[in-house]
C-alpha cells in the first residue's frame, strides 16, 4: 500500500521490439517498390505510377469502408455486386434522363446523387437485417451479393448497359483527367483515405466501432449503441461503394454482369493485408491504403516483367494475404 | 472413510514444491500436495489464493513453473489441455465444460466414442450412459440434450462422464457454488460412492461446513503460500477460517461511517418485475454502503441491470431522488449519475486487446470530445489522473488491459465506472479474483466514497465483504428479497440463514428501515 502512482512508468520496458504488426506492411510495400523498380526502369515513370493508383483507387475506396466495417467486428461481402448495380443503375437513370435534361453535367450529377442514394440504401438493408434482424452478417451480405448479382444482369438483360456515348464523352474527364497532373480518382481516394483516418482515429465513432470489434458485451455495458454504430459501418460501407462507381462509370462508360466480380474479396484482401484484424477490434485506414497499393502493385509488377505469366496475379495476392495474417500473428505474442 | 487416514496408504497424485508464476507475477510458493485413494483431501483459501492455479497444475492443464507431480509414485509431466483425462485424472471445472448441444450419451463418450465398424454405435453408448447414470442414481435421459438439464443435472453428467473414464482423480472446483442444499447432499452421497471405490478426489470449496462433513484432509492456501495440510477431525470451522485469513479482519475493511439515518432516500425500487427476479424493493440513501448478499443465481446482478437498463424490466417502479425514471439503456443511466460496474471485467467490463486509455474513457467519451474530435490529451490527463487515484500499475499506459493482474484490471475498471462521475455507484463482485492487498484498497476506496455522500451498492458472494462494508444488507434468494439487514443482525450466520431458506422475512416492512 505504500506504492505511489508514477509508478505507471517506473518499470523498464523490457527491450524494444520492432513491431511487424505496424511496419509489416510498409516493409512490404517498400520490397514491391524496389522489385519494381529492379525489373523496368519505367516502374516509377509519372504514366506507370498514376496507372496503378487510379486503377486501384475504386477498390481502395471501398476497402476504406470495409475497414469500418471489419474493424466493428462485420463484414460485407456484397460490395462487388453492389457496385455492378450501382454502375448499372446510374447508367440507366442517365440514359433516362437525357430527353428531359439534355446531354451536360446535370445528367451526370443526377446520376452520382443516384449512384450515392443507391449505395447508402444498400448499406441501409445490409444494416438493418444484420443488426435489427440478428442474422449473421456473412449470411446478409452473402445473400445481397447473390441479389445485386442477379439484379445487374436483369437490368442488362444478360448483355451490358452503356452508357449513351455522348454524356460518355463529358463525363469521361473524371476519370482521365485530373487537377495538377493528378487523376481525379486518386485525389478522391486520397480524401477519402485521409477522412477516414480521421474518422476512424479521432471520433468516438471510431473508438465505438473498435470497442465493438473488440468485445461487443462491454461495448454494450460501456453505454455504446451498439446496433447504431454498426448500422452506420454498412451505411458507410454502401455510400463508399457508391463514390467508387461514381469515378469507375466513365471510365468504360458500361456496366453488365461481371462488373466489380471479385472486387469483395480484394478490398477485404487490402484491409486484412493492411494489418486490420478480420475479427474486429483494431483497424487502420492507412494501414488499408498500403494494402490497396501493395495489390496493385503486385500485378503491375507482373505485368511489367516477362519471367512469370500475368495470369499468376491471383496466386502473388494469396500469398501475400496468408503471408499478412501470418506476421500480423507474429507480431502479436498471445 | 477407510483408511485413507493411515499414512501406509502411498498418495496417488502428489506434488512436490510446486511453484507457479504468470509473467512476473508468482502465484504459487514451493507447494506440497497430495491425495490418496478413497480420500477426499479439500483444498480452501481466499479467492486469489491459488486454489485455482493449484488444480489446474494437477490436472495438467498449467505446467509448474518449477516443482515436480507424482503419479502413482512416478514422477510424471502430465499432458497439457485436460489429456490427463486418460491417465485418470479428471479436472471438473466450474463452469462445467460441456457442449451444450450434444445429448447425454454423446457427452459422456465425448473424444472417446463406441464405434462398430467404423461407425458409431449409439446403442452401446446409450445403454452404458444409462448404466452410469443408474450407478449414480440419478434419472436423466441419455438422449436429453445438455442445454436442457439443471445446473446439478450437468454436473452429474460430468461426475458420469469421469466414471465411465475410470477416473481414478477426480478433482473438482466449488462444485456445490451453485447448487442447492438438497443438491448438494446428493452430490456429496456420489462423492462417497466414489471414495468407498477407491476414487481420490480433490474438492475446493469456500464453504466450512461442507468441508467438514466430507474431507478426510484439508489443505489451506493463502496468498499462494502453503499455511497447513491438516486432517479433518482436528479442526474447528473457526480454526480453518483463521488459517485462510491469517490477520485481523478489522484491519482489512475500513472503520463504518455511520450514515445519516435522515440522508435523503436517492434510489427507491418498488416490485420491480424482471426476468429473473420478482417483486424487487429496497431504497438507498445517500452515503450509505448497501450490501447485497446471496447464492450465486439468486438474482443480485439481474436487480442491478434491471435497474440500470441493461436487462429489461416486465414491472415495477424506480425513482431516482424522487423521479421516476425508465431506464432502457445504459448511457440513460449514466447521464442519470447511476453506474453499474459490472462483475465480469474481462467478457463485459474491459477490452482486453486494448490500452488503458481507451478503456478507461470508454463509457464517457464524450467528455473528451472538441469540436466534434476526440482530444487524446485530455484523455491522457484523465488517464493520469485515474492512476493516481486507484492506484493502477501498468508497465505503460499503451500495455494491453488483458495482461494486467486482476487487481489492476479491476482498479481500471473501478476508474473507467468513476469517469462518469455518478452519484450512484453498483459494484458488483468489486474484488473478484484479486489479492488481498488490492481488495483493501478497494475496500477504503469504497467506504471513501460512501463518506463523500456517493451511495453504493456492492453486490458479493463474499460474505466478510459484505458484512465488513455495508450499513445494511439485502439477502436474496430465487430471485427474490429473503430479507433486509442491519446493524448487528448483519452477521454471516443470519445471512445464510436468508440466502438458504431457512429463514425469510414475512414482508417487506423493514425494508425502508
Amino acid at each position: 500500500m505504500s506504492v505511489s502512482a508514477p509508478d505507471i512508468a517506473a518499470k523498464p520496458a523490457r527491450g524494444f521490439r520492432p513491431d511487424l504488426k505496424t511496419i509489416g506492411p510498409l516493409v512490404a510495400l517498400a520490397l514491391l517498390i524496389l522489385l519494381g523498380i529492379t525489373l523496368n526502369e519505367n516502374f516509377l515513370s509519372y504514366n506507370n505510377i498514376t496507372n496503378v493508383l487510379a486503377r486501384s483507387s475504386f477498390i481502395g475506396i471501398i476497402a476504406i469502408g470495409a475497414t469500418f466495417v471489419i474493424t466493428s467486428g462485420g463484414l460485407d461481402l456484397s460490395v462487388g455486386s453492389m457496385a455492378a448495380v450501382i454502375a448499372g443503375v446510374m447508367i440507366m437513370v442517365m440514359n433516362w434522363l437525357i430527353p428531359s435534361f439534355g446531354i451536360g453535367w446535370s445528367v451526370i450529377l443526377a446520376g452520382m446523387a443516384a449512384g450515392i442514394l443507391i449505395g447508402g440504401a444498400a448499406g441501409i438493408g445490409n444494416g438493418l437485417m444484420i443488426t435489427r434482424g440478428r442474422i449473421e452478417a456473412f449470411i446478409v451480405t452473402l445473400g445481397t451479393m447473390g441479389i445485386f448479382r442477379s439484379l445487374v444482369t436483369f437490368l442488362a438483360d444478360g448483355g451490358t448497359l452503356s452508357l449513351n456515348f455522348q454524356v460518355a464523352d463529358v463525363y469521361r474527364p473524371v476519370y482521365y483527367d485530373g487537377l495538377l497532373g493528378i487523376p481525379y480518382p486518386i485525389l478522391v481516394f486520397a480524401l477519402v483515405a485521409i477522412g477516414g483516418e480521421i474518422v476512424m482515429r479521432r471520433t468516438s465513432f471510431g473508438r465505438h466501432c473498435a470497442a465493438i470489434g473488440s468485445n461487443e458485451q462491454v461495448a454494450r455495458y460501456s453505454s455504446i449503441n451498439v446496433d447504431n454504430v454498426r448500422l452506420i459501418t454498412y451505411i458507410l460501407q454502401g455510400i463508399l461503394v457508391g463514390v467508387a462507381v461514381l469515378l469507375y462509370v466513365p471510365r468504360l462508360g458500361s456496366a453488365s454482369s461481371t462488373t466489380g466480380v471479385l472486387w469483395e474479396l480484394e478490398a477485404i484482401a487490402a484491409v486484412i493485408i493492411g494489418g486490420t484484424t478480420l475479427k474486429g477490434g483494431y483497424g487502420r485506414v492507412w494501414g488499408t491504403v498500403v494494402g490497396v497499393v501493395i495489390l496493385g502493385l503486385i500485378g503491375n509488377i507482373l505485368n511489367l516483367q516477362s519471367f512469370i505469366s500475368p495470369y499468376l496475379n491471383g496466386a502473388f495476392q494469396g500469398v501475400i494475404i496468408i503471408l499478412a495474417v501470418l506476421l500480423q500473428r507474429g507480431g502479436r505474442r498471445d | 472413510m477407510v483408511d485413507a487416514q493411515e499414512t501406509s496408504v502411498a498418495p496417488i497424485l502428489s506434488a512436490h514444491r510446486v511453484s507457479k508464476s504468470f509473467g512476473e507475477i508468482p502465484v504459487l510458493f514451493s507447494i506440497d500436495f497430495d491425495v490418496r485413494p478413497g480420500e477426499v483431501h479439500a483444498i480452501i483459501g481466499e479467492n486469489g489464493a491459488g486454489k485455482s492455479t493449484l488444480i489446474k497444475i494437477l490436472s495438467g492443464i498449467e505446467q509448474p513453473t518449477s516443482g515436480s507431480i507424482a503419479f502413482d509414485g512416478q514422477t510424471v509431466e502430465l499432458p497439457p489441455d485436460g489429456k490427463a483425462e486418460a491417465m485418470g485424472i479428471v479436472l471438473i471445472h466450474q463452469e462445467l465444460n460441456l457442449a451444450e448441444h450434444l445429448t447425454v450419451a454423446d457427452s459422456i463418450f465425448l473424444g472417446r466414442e463406441l464405434k462398430r465398424f467404423g461407425f458409431l454405435d449409439t446403442g452401446e453408448m446409450r445403454r452404458r450412459a444409462r448404466a452410469v447414470m443408474e450407478t449414480l442414481h440419478v434419472s436423466v435421459d441419455p438422449d436429453a440434450r445438455i442445454n436442457t438439464l439443471s445446473v446439478a443435472d450437468k454436473q452429474m453428467v460430468e461426475i458420469a462422464k469421469a466414471i465411465s473414464r475410470d477416473a481414478r482423480v477426480l478433482i473438482m472446483d466449488e462444485p456445490t457454488a451453485v447448487l442447492s442444499v438438497s443438491e448438494t447432499q446428493t452430490l456429496f452421497e456420489q462423492i462417497k460412492r466414489l471414495t468407498a471405490r477407491g476414487v481420490a478426489v480433490v474438492f475446493i470449496s469456500h464453504k466450512l461446513d461442507e468441508i467438514m462433513e466430507l474431507a478426510n484432509r484439508v489443505t489451506v492456501l493463502r496468498d499462494g503460500q502453503l499455511i497447513a495440510t491438516v486432517g479433518t477431525q482436528a479442526l474447528t470451522p473457526d480454526s480453518i477460517a483463521q488459517m485462510m485469513v491469517g490477520r485481523e479482519l478489522s484491519n482489512l475493511y475500513p472503520p463504518k461511517h455511520e450514515p445519516n439515518v435522515d440522508a435523503p432516500v436517492v434510489l427507491r425500487v418498488r416490485n420491480l418485475d424482471a426476468a429473473t427476479v420478482k417483486n424487487i424493493s429496497f431504497d438507498l440513501r445517500k452515503g450509505e454502503i448497501l450490501g447485497f448478499a446471496g447464492l450465486i443465481g439468486s438474482g443480485r446482478t439481474a436487480v442491478a441491470e434491471a435497474v440500470v437498463g441493461l436487462a429489461q424490466k416486465s414491472a415495477g417502479e424506480v425513482t431516482l431522488n424522487g423521479e421516476p425514471v425508465n431506464f432502457t439503456r445504459v448511457a440513460q443511466s449514466v447521464d442519470a449519475g447511476v453506474a453499474y460496474m459490472t462483475k465480469d471485467r474481462k467478457g463485459k467490463g474491459l477490452l482486453l486487446n486494448m490500452g488503458l486509455r481507451p478503456n478507461l474513457t470508454l463509457l464517457t467519451l464524450k467528455n473528451h470530445l472538441r469540436a466534434g474530435f476526440l482530444d487524446t490529451s485530455s484523455e491522457d490527463r484523465a488517464l493520469e489522473r485515474a492512476v493516481r487515484r486507484f492506484d493502477i500499475r501498468a508497465r505503460d499506459a499503451s500495455v494491453a488491459v488483458g495482461r494486467l493482474s486482476g487487481g489492476n484490471q479491476q482498479k481500471l475498471m473501478l476508474g473507467k465506472t468513476m469517469e462518469s462521475d455518478p452519484d450512484i455507484i453498483i459494484m458488483d463482485e468489486p474484488t473478484r479474483g484479486i489479492d488481498v492487498g488490492t481488495k483493501q484498497q478497494i475496500y477504503h476506496i469504497i467506504a471513501a466514497l460512501a463518506a463523500e455522500g456517493k451511495a453504493v451498492i456492492v453486490i458479493s458472494s463474499e460474505l466478510q465483504e459484505v458484512i465488513g462494508l455495508s450499513h445494511r444488507v439485502v439477502v436474496m434468494r430465487t430471485g427474490r428479497i429473503a430479507g433486509v439487514l442491519e446493524g448487528a443482525e448483519i452477521t454471516e450466520e443470519e445471512i445464510m440463514r436468508y440466502a438458504a431458506g431457512i429463514k425469510q422475512s414475512g414482508h417487506d416492512e423493514r425494508i425502508s428501515a
